[in-house]
């Protein structure tokens, strides 16, 4: 009886969106008085962040600091339809309106600050820190701050934009199945490495390697959560939850956190993450949606791993001790 | 965390002000400091809890429903079923023309799985209706139950779900969502050696820290203001819109900071019955369900069984591969059968392989509904392909990181379901695996690349 150790790999890609499209967001974008910006969806922030990215995504295409946007969303009444936070398809399809929003909002900005400055709108730039400067002569300039309030009491301009993201549906062929499932895709690589202790069947996850490709990490800090989050959740479906623990009998599920396993701090492995980006084609600056493929490569990964380490397959998951102990035994009576 | 700048820099400007800073979430501090506000944190005078009377039975039909005793229970003001509820037939995804209606809101005549929802009781205290719900009397004939997938599509297996007539969802397809690319059974007669193996997985539970719930206000305009954690505004708002007869201009959906979803909170299971509550009492309404509903009430992640049979190359190269998924949906389809289908547009997996069969089968069984979950269609997909790629590399004696590289997907390649592939970045990724895992790989695989040759 020993502790026994290996390491296992697995490699993936995930598609973008809500499967064969016909998924579409819309988004709203005004300026204030004084050159603040005002994003409007119905899009839901679930806790990752959502309504920080669309600030960002905003920002960037406007041409102003970050702190100068504020998101409102998740209300029917305002903002415009948005199908859902789900299938990684937040940053996606609500960024890609918000971009649009905010691409007609700056033309309109442009426009009233070349009437200010007495120059073509073309020959215009931002400056990123709120002003708007002629190209190549910077220091003719005018302030975001003064261009919308000009815009709103001297010329009766609206600073606004309208975004709406729409990927056409596609329609499976029904005897080959030619279809268009998604625009784009994530990708991984997971090596993971584990101990197993052949008397008892538990499994420990010393080290999980994630390499994901996500087009372009909009926020490094917010991808770092949520690709950690999704590789613990990885481990956590390959170890230890499931709501029917003898799966196809209904009995025994639990009902509470003391009786549905799932890992505590102790449990997780050390867990590095490398974040490649090749810019998608059609995704907000290039991103692509990572939310829930991050979650996925571990689960194979700790599998083979577990085969590497004890030689026996654990073909159903969760990987329990009592399944490990049971190939095992298997195993030994060949 | 580190960023490989070094991948892709040819094809990526790195030129942007606001995008790719690691600013801080204005949100972060809200949440730490306890500040942040939840549909929950709302509380109105007057307002009414929300029970639900559960089915004890896997399946069964209902001979009668007896409230009497229940309604007489201090603090109950109003007791529903099936009959108070317009559209009380219904499925979530005929907003985008996926049907049958298959599900109701609360159970008319039969039960499918244990845990349904019967009746429904308002009361002035979560105590009471708790209480009032154990003394509604149903009276129940108890049916046989099937619950194993393969059992439930044998011939004169008991039938979950009549709005479906079989116990599998019929795509325009048939039976099941097909891909056929190449000719599959050539492929398995020209490869050096056969593998056939099964995968499993059972139901997974998104165990979020806030639990799936609502609370409604009657308005005093007609109107009905829903505070609720839904995933998906406008989905939820027109899927009560059907289900309450009611236009939607009647309903105000108001969100905010979910306290996790990964999936769970996309099914439209709360809020009709709530807002039918608010309505038909006049008073507000909270519906918010325990851990225990969360856990095994609330649709988990499906169990799905996938079967691969692969076709594999002395050399490396995989030249057949046939899939059959089974996706275990429960007693209604809810989110299942898109499941299912985005399973089919996900085999092969990542891999070039000229000869493809796929088969992928929404079943229903007599458990709790299944639904979306994080990666749904994916994820136990991918369990079984990358354990069956181990299993392959190891039958023919190859690296398994090597065996992956042989088979990559890259730039232009045909997949099954005939879309040339675009964007590819898996050689790429299991390069830089195989530095930081200290995993070396022949130099040729870390030569190679995910863009077309020549481009």
């Amino acid at each position: 009886m020993a502790i026994r150790r290996g390491r296992g790999v697995a490699a993936i890609n995930y598609p973008t969106g809500m499967n064969l499209g016909g998924d579409p967001t819309q988004a709203l974008v005004h300026s204030t008085p004084t050159g603040n910006f005002m994003v409007t969806l119905s899009s839901v922030d679930l806790g990752q962040g959502m309504k920080q990215i669309m600030a960002q995504i905003c920002a960037e295409t406007i041409g102003v600091p970050t702190d100068r946007v504020v998101v409102d969303t998740a209300d029917t009444d305002t903002g415009p339809h948005c199908m859902g936070t789900f299938a990684s398809r937040g940053t996606h399809r609500a960024g890609n309106a918000v971009i649009q929003a905010a691409r007609e909002a700056r033309q309109v900005m442009l426009e009233v600050a070349a009437e200010e400055l007495e120059v073509n709108a073309s020959d215009l730039e931002t400056d990123g820190q709120g002003n708007i400067l002629v190209k190549g002569a910077p220091q003719k300039s005018i302030s975001i701050f003064d261009v919308a309030l000009s815009a709103h009491f001297k010329r009766g301009r609206s600073i606004s934009g309208r975004g709406m993201f729409l990927i056409p549906r596609s329609y499976p062929e029904k005897e080959t199945g030619a279809m268009k499932p998604s625009t784009c895709y994530a990708h991984a690589c997971t090596v993971a490495e584990v101990e197993v202790d052949d008397e008892t069947g538990e499994v420990t996850v010393l080290t999980v390697k994630n390499v994901f490709e996500i087009g372009r990490a909009l926020n490094p800090k917010m991808v770092e959560q949520q690709l950690v989050g999704g590789s613990w959740m990885g481990i956590s479906h390959a170890l230890y939850e499931t709501t029917e623990p003898y799966y196809p009998n209904r009995d025994h599920g639990g009902t509470d956190f003391n009786q549905y396993l799932m890992p505590g701090p102790g449990d997780l492995a050390e867990t590095e993450i490398i974040v490649l980006e090749r810019p998608s084609a059609d995704g907000p600056y290039g991103a692509k949606g990572p939310g829930e493929m991050c979650a996925n490569p571990q689960i194979p990964a700790v599998a083979n791993a577990v085969f590497d380490a004890v030689g026996v397959r654990i073909d159903t998951l969760p990987i329990t001790p009592e399944r490990i102990l049971r190939a095992l035994k298997a195993q030994a009576a060949n | 965390m580190e960023l490989r700048k070094s991948y892709f820099a040819d094809v990526r400007k790195d030129d942007l002000h606001e995008i790719g800073q690691p600013r801080p979430r204005s949100d972060s501090p809200g949440h730490v400091t306890g500040k942040t506000a939840f549909f929950a944190d709302r509380n109105f005078p007057g307002m009414l809890h929300l029970k639900m009377v559960r089915s004890p039975h896997h399946h069964a039909r209902i001979r009668s429903i007896d409230t009497s005793e229940a309604e007489k229970h201090p603090g109950v003001v109003k007791i529903l079923t099936a009959k108070d509820v317009p559209h009380n037939v219904y499925t979530i995804l005929i907003l985008i023309q996926v049907g049958p209606e298959d599900e109701t809101v609360l159970a008319d005549g039969k039960v499918r799985w244990k845990g349904e929802a019967v009746v429904a009781v308002l009361a002035e205290t979560e105590r009471a209706a708790q209480e009032a719900a154990a003394k509604v009397k149903v009276d129940y004939e108890v049916l046989p139950a099937v619950f194993d997938m393969e059992e439930a599509l044998k011939p004169g297996a008991p039938l979950v779900n009549e709005y479906h007539g079989q116990n599998y969802y019929l795509y325009d397809s048939g039976e099941c969502r097909k891909v056929r690319f190449g000719d599959v059974e050539a492929g398995f007669a020209g490869a050096d050696h056969i593998l056939e193996e099964s995968y499993q997985s059972s139901p997974i539970e998104h165990a979020p820290t806030e639990t799936t719930g609502c609370v409604v206000a009657p308005e005093g305009n007609d109107r009905f203001t829903c505070y609720t954690n839904t995933q998906a505004m406008f989905f939820t708002l027109d899927n009560t819109s059907i289900i309450l007869q009611m236009p939607g201009s009647k309903l105000h959906f108001v969100g905010g900071t979910v306290g996790g979803g990964f999936g769970g909170k996309v099914d439209v299971i709360v809020e009709p019955i709530a807002i039918l509550g608010a309505k038909l009492t006049g008073r507000p309404v909270c519906f918010i369900y325990s851990r225990e509903e969360e856990m095994q009430i609330s649709s988990p992640r499906a169990a799905e069984k996938v079967v691969i049979k692969d076709g594999v190359m002395k050399d490396g190269r995989i030249v057949a591969r046939k899939v059959t998924g089974y996706t275990d949906a429960g007693a209604y389809s809810r989110h299942s059968p898109y499941g299912a289908q985005k399973g089919a547009g996900h085999y092969p997996g990542p891999y070039t392989i000229p000869n493809v069969w796929i088969d992928t089968y929404c079943v229903y069984t007599n458990r709790t509904p299944s639904s979306a979950m994080r990666g749904f269609g994916v994820t136990i997909g991918d369990f079984a392909l990358e354990v069956q790629m181990d299993k392959l590399a190891r039958l023919i004696g190859m690296d398994p990181l090597e065996f992956r590289f042989i088979n990559a997907y890259r730039d232009g390649d045909m997949k099954a379901h005939r879309q040339p592939t675009e964007g590819a970045a898996l050689i790429e990724c299991m390069q830089e695996a195989s530095r930081a895992a200290n995993w070396p790989v022949a130099e040729k695989y870390m030569a190679m690349s995910s863009y077309v040759k020549g481009a």
